[in-house]
């Protein structure tokens, strides 16, 4: 660490963001992947005999288990909101 | 009443009008993209942008001079000082708005400040050291990194998802697009609502109704947290435009991409102690994900004149904050800042009235950008 720029800080700070604010934004969308899997499923329900999407689609095509799995995932990234929160307060 | 009480009340008003220009100049950095995405109606995002700046002011006590205290010596602080450099910043930020730039409100206060202090007191006045580690390093800094973080959260949301039906995408993100949008409105309010609590404190210091480590009053308090909430409301929609529509064509997954990135690097950089603009790392993030997104339209021009704005904000405001403070002092006592006041008011009359040629209003704010950030004239039918 010198004195123009505190480098134990800056390091922190791009790892612990990447992991939050890239790393959180992955598990939402490993979430929605989980309750929507797509590809199969997609040709049995969401999608037409030419491939466009039928707009009554099924949101949940992952069954339970994806169901779990998303509701997992979802918690995590409502955790790392709680945390953010609690930054906040705590840094008062 | 004594004229010392009527400088004391003209710096607190202009410092709550900062606070306002702060909040409808920043209404883009949260909510640009879930504007342009369509993921709230603009007014909804206005609104909740508001309320939640509003709660975020709450949030956080550490208030003290913390602004001024390292840039600038505060004991060569006067009343004066802190007017003409709330000008400077007043000024800059109408200035941008005006030209649909995202500049820093940070800077322009910073600037506008140390502005001002040199033309009081000379250069000496200044801690330069600590206005390079503290001011100019994160700012060059933070875009980088909150623009990188976002490069490599949109690129896995796209990998991730690329199978999931785009409806089912589309409305997921578009809600995680609002919470994290909603964080970054939070940790806004908490940041800059205190540096004009600060200026405010700075100003009872300077006028010695506060000894010099006291803490910013409960009426300082609510009332800049009530400014720039309302600022937010009215929401900078020429900024707004730029922000959503002119740098990147943004689609859900990149907003909630960008404002994760956003709300991450906010949040932590307060946490170590690092008071930066939300500005810049907005902006940085937004272009992050539209370099993250395979074939996705960057407008680096745009980009460009942004960047370009970010590096004259601190000279700029610091040269407007100085000529307030020469003026001021040269007419002489409180005649001189009440001139001063009222030519701030009749600028920032002056703006408004040229921004209604060409208004951005909620009704068009995501008209196709066509380079400019007035919007393309609209049929009087269509735009009913």
């Amino acid at each position: 660490m010198n004195s123009w720029i505190n480098l134990t800080a800056l390091w922190k700070i791009i790892v612990i963001g990447l992991l939050a604010g890239a790393g959180l934004p992955a598990v939402f969308a490993i979430g929605l992947r989980a309750l929507n899997p797509g590809a199969q499923a997609q040709t049995a329900a969401g999608v037409d005999a030419d491939g466009n999407e039928i707009s009554s689609a099924p949101t949940v095509t992952g069954g339970v288990a994806g169901i779990a799995a998303a509701t997992l995932c979802f918690a995590i990234v409502l955790a790392g909101i709680g945390w953010g929160i609690y930054s906040i307060v705590h840094n008062s | 009443m004594s004229s010392n009480d009527v400088l004391l009340g003209l710096v607190v008003v202009t410092a709550l009008g900062f606070d306002f220009t702060n909040g409808f100049h920043d209404t883009g950095n949260a909510m640009a993209t879930s504007i342009a995405t369509g993921a709230l109606p603009p007014r909804v995002a206005v609104a909740i942008s508001g309320v939640l700046n509003l709660v975020g002011a709450f949030l956080s006590f550490s208030v003290a001079a913390t602004i001024a205290s390292g840039l600038v010596q505060t004991h060569l602080v006067t009343l004066t000082v802190v007017f003409a450099g709330l000008v400077g910043g007043i000024l800059w930020n109408l200035a941008t708005w005006y030209l649909g730039i995202p500049s820093s409100s940070s800077h322009a206060l910073i600037g506008g400040v140390v502005g001002s202090t040199i033309a009081a007191a000379g250069g000496h006045a200044v801690q330069w050291h600590g206005l390079v580690s503290k001011v100019i390093l994160p700012a060059v800094l933070s875009p980088v990194i909150a623009g990188g973080i976002a490069i490599v959260g949109t690129y896995l949301v796209y990998r991730i998802t690329d199978k999931v039906v785009e409806r089912v995408r589309g409305r997921g993100f578009r809600i995680g697009q609002i919470g994290s949008a909603s964080m970054v409105s939070l940790a806004h309010g908490t940041n800059d609502a205190q540096k004009t609590m600060g200026i405010i404190t700075l100003a009872l210091i300077a006028n010695g109704t506060l000894h010099s480590a006291a803490k910013a009053p409960y009426w300082v308090i609510i009332s800049c947290a009530i400014a720039i909430s309302l600022g937010t409301y009215i929401g900078g929609w020429r900024v707004i435009r730029a922000l959503g529509k002119g740098l990147v064509e943004i689609e859900s997954p990149q907003g909630m991409a960008a404002e994760s990135s956003s709300a991450a690097v906010i949040l932590l950089s307060s946490f170590f102690g690092y008071s930066l603009s939300t500005t810049h790392v907005a902006t940085g993030s937004i272009l992050g994900s539209g370099v993250g997104k395979k074939g996705a339209e960057v407008r680096w021009s745009v980009a460009g004149r942004m960047a370009t704005a970010w590096v004259l904000t601190l000279p700029s405001a610091g040269i407007v904050g100085a000529l307030a403070y020469y003026a001021a002092h040269g007419i002489g006592g409180v005649t001189g800042v009440v001139v001063i006041f009222v030519v701030l008011v009749l600028a920032a009359a002056g703006f408004y009235l040229r921004s209604r040629k060409g208004a951005v209003t909620a009704s068009n704010v995501n008209t196709e950008w066509t380079g400019s950030v007035a919007p393309p004239a609209i049929p009087a039918t269509a735009a009913a």
